[in-house]
């Protein structure tokens, strides 16, 4: 798969990326600046989402629970003990590593279909736990983090989460080191031993790999990357809501990954994006916009059936990552 | 194939033709994306984002509530609009989503760049969007009586000056139901943040009329079948309170109709949940002489205002609360004039501080927090009401309701002090 002058190709692809991204905070009008810093952070949940189903061909309808531990995990601590901004983000990545693993143990015990039931329903239980500690989470209503707790003292100034250049640049540097994070990953050994598993688990077990213990780091791997994503997102925007946690936050991510292209590292950046405009834009015009989502969807299986980045790479640029 | 559909000379297509096409093209590629709007001038209207639920959960409401706007608008600007200046109304979809409706707050403020934003109801949304309203500074008036803004959670550009909140709500119906239902009173109310407010505030409102709240039962959200909850209603219950938000409320009642037979206890109910259905749908028989909690009264009254019945007018709804085209299209009356009185508190307050674009945001923010009551008429058909510029909260009369002869008349009308409480917050000392 790779010489030394892919290898390089790869790193000058994903660094340019980077790079437009941080040229994009200097030129783009305030809206797009504003969507495209919610994007790359919902952009990081579908890396976490991608990990899994992209690399590892384990399909779960369970990610909004990752998302959600994630997001609950910065947000009440800093809404009810208030913690400061750095020890809530750990705090929101700790709650993403303990779901991630319990969930893990668990749902690993299962494959297929059987895998998505379970993921479904482990998120169900997360989503209505949500709920049940109304007291503290507000459920449903959310919970509001106030501007100034949004703040991180550095040396003799603030860094204000809040301000829009501040919160710019530190989703793209979420994102980059996300995007790198995978990057690693999938071309380590043990990124190849997970694309092993997803193209011929058995054979893989036969050739020594323990399998289990691979499929379980990347079920953590994947949980804690989109427990970043959101705890970024709590702490960034400064809303919590038992909504994050609901079915269509699982479902969002498999259709950005697909749409951008599974298995490949810069498709859920593209997935995101092209679905945030194709509703923004279509829903001006008309309320059934989803069915233009949806209409989009059919073309993409009929004409880009691995996303638009695995068609690229499949018909056009093989070293695509 | 790129050449074969783009060769003009081949497709026959004049110069004239192809410009005008490219004329469009751009006209296209202006109109939501990227459009750059310029400064407004003296005469340019007064936009206002409107932040609809066109999809999702909030659909019926959303569509109602955008009629009785339109409507209110339309008398607005045969009057003049604001400052001598017509209103825009710019409407974007929200899908009843908190993530979405943060996402069109920003889009109000920095593409649209709409003066202010307008009209949201679900209350999961208002909170998901208001700090996005706080950070872009961008004055967010919703309507959408929950207890959120009073309760000094959200910033000091949210207000809710067009509706009353849940809290006032049941406190000031707790009176009337201790007095002429029973004192014991079970709760029925969904297991979320809204029914919490329901539990939270009226057992002590109750309990000050000498009452008591014998059991509250949660049901969760996922519930499609009630059976199993009934038999936890204590026998000695007087009045049985329900609130049941949500496309379950039919199954409910039919249950609650089976449980009880004809030897049933009170009920006093919130209309929310039956909002945009026919009262007398099937399966609703069993709600006959119960009493619900109405903002504004769905059906018409004999002794309706001149103002209420021009407001019904304009906004076009019959005597039984349906659209006046269509009499199975029931309207969300009990909530919607909060659109309507809404606009004309933002017309009145952008009047009071001179209000001429976003760099007034500021002043309309002080202005609209100068307000202390609105006189009943034209502007406030539902009633007279007081102001809390502190809680950014309106306080208004409820009115209870009795279903019979299938129609929901209004047996009581509670005092604006009926349902005043200790305010919990105070805005106006945070920073604008």
């Amino acid at each position: 798969m790779s010489g030394d002058g892919t290898t390089a190709k790869v790193y000058a692809l994903h660094a340019a990326v980077i790079a437009l991204l941080v040229a994009l905070n200097f030129i783009l009008p305030e809206y797009h600046h504003g969507v495209l810093a919610r994007v790359l952070v919902l952009a990081v949940f579908a890396m976490g989402y991608n990990l899994l189903f992209g690399y590892v061909g384990l399909l779960s309808l369970g990610h909004a629970m990752f998302f959600a531990a994630g997001l609950y995990g910065a947000g009440l601590p800093l809404y009810h003990l208030g913690w400061g901004v750095p020890a809530a983000f750990a705090g929101g990545l700790g709650a993403g590593f303990v779901v991630a693993l319990v969930i893990g143990l668990l749902a690993l015990r299962t494959s297929g279909v059987a895998f998505m039931i379970v993921t479904m329903m482990f998120a169900q239980v997360f989503y209505l736990t949500t709920l049940y500690f109304g007291e503290w989470t507000r459920g449903d209503e959310g919970l509001v983090l106030q501007q100034q707790t949004r703040q991180v003292a550095l040396g003799s100034g603030t860094l204000d989460l809040t301000n829009p250049a501040t919160r710019y640049l530190l989703a793209v540097a979420l994102f980059a080191a996300a995007l790198f994070a995978t990057l690693a990953i999938v071309r380590s050994r043990h990124g190849r031993v997970l694309v092993a598993i997803r193209e011929n688990e058995e054979r893989t077990k036969m050739l020594g790999y323990d399998t289990f213990a691979n499929k379980l780091a990347a079920v953590v791997t994947s949980g804690v990357i989109c427990a970043a994503a959101g705890a970024a997102y709590a702490l960034l925007f400064g809303y919590v809501g038992s909504t994050f946690a609901s079915v269509q936050y699982s479902i969002l991510p498999l259709l950005w990954v697909l749409l951008g292209g599974a298995a490949t590292t810069l498709g859920p950046l593209l997935g995101t994006l092209f679905m945030y405009y194709v509703i923004d834009i279509t829903s001006g015009y008309t309320s059934a916009y989803m069915l233009v989502v949806g209409l989009v969807l059919i073309l993409l299986v009929l004409y880009f059936r691995k996303g638009v980045l695995g068609t690229m790479r499949e018909r056009w640029v093989r070293w695509l990552p | 194939m790129t050449k074969r559909f783009f060769d003009i000379g081949k497709t026959g297509l004049s110069r004239r033709t192809a410009l005008k096409g490219i004329a469009a093209g751009a006209g296209l590629m202006a109109a939501p994306g990227f459009v750059r709007y310029s400064q407004a001038q003296s005469s340019a209207p007064i936009k206002i984002g409107f932040q609809a639920h066109r999809t999702g959960i909030g659909a019926a409401y959303g569509r109602w509530y955008e009629k009785t706007t339109n409507a209110a608008v339309k008398l607005i600007n045969d009057a003049g609009g604001i400052n001598g200046r017509p209103v825009e109304i710019i409407v974007e979809d929200d899908g009843t989503d908190p993530k979405r409706g943060a996402e069109v707050v920003a889009k109000f403020a920095s593409q649209h760049k709409t003066d202010i934003v307008f009209g949201t109801l679900f209350s999961h949304v208002v909170v998901g969007s208001a700090p996005t309203a706080g950070e872009l500074k961008i004055p967010y008036y919703v309507v959408s009586e929950g207890y959120h803004v009073a309760s000094g959670k959200l910033n000091r550009w949210v207000f809710q000056p067009g509706i009353t909140d849940v809290r006032s709500q049941v406190t000031s119906v707790a009176p009337w139901v201790a007095a002429n239902l029973g004192k014991k009173v079970t709760m029925i109310y969904p297991d979320y943040a809204f029914g919490y407010d329901h539990r939270d505030y009226f057992a002590p409102a109750i309990k000050a009329q000498g009452g008591e709240v014998v059991a509250q039962i949660p049901i969760p959200p996922t519930e499609s079948s009630f059976t199993k909850y009934l038999p936890q209603i204590p026998a000695d219950t007087e009045v049985l309170y329900h609130v049941m938000v949500g496309p379950g409320v039919l199954t409910f009642v039919k249950e609650l109709g089976e449980f009880y037979g004809s030897n049933k206890p009170q009920l006093f109910g919130f209309i929310d949940s039956l909002e945009a259905v026919d009262i007398n749908s099937p399966g609703l028989e069993f709600l006959d002489g119960s009493h619900f909690w109405e903002g504004s009264p769905r059906y018409a009254q004999a002794n309706d205002s001149e103002a209420q019945k021009a407001y019904r007018a304009a906004v076009g709804i019959d005597d039984n609360g349906a659209s006046t085209t269509d009499a199975k299209d029931v309207s969300t009356a009990a909530h919607m004039f909060g659109c309507w009185e809404t606009l004309y508190v933002i017309k009145k307050a952008m009047e009071d501080s001179g209000y001429k674009g976003p760099e007034d945001r500021a002043k309309l923010v002080e202005a609209t927090e100068a307000l202390t009551k609105f006189k009943e008429g034209p502007e406030h058909p539902q009633g007279d009401k007081k102001f809390n510029g502190k809680l950014h909260q309106v306080f208004g009369h409820q009115n209870i309701s009795k279903v019979e002869g299938g129609k929901l008349n209004v047996v009581h009308r509670t005092s604006i002090e009926d349902g005043l409480y200790e305010p919990e917050a105070d805005y106006t000392t945070q920073p604008l």
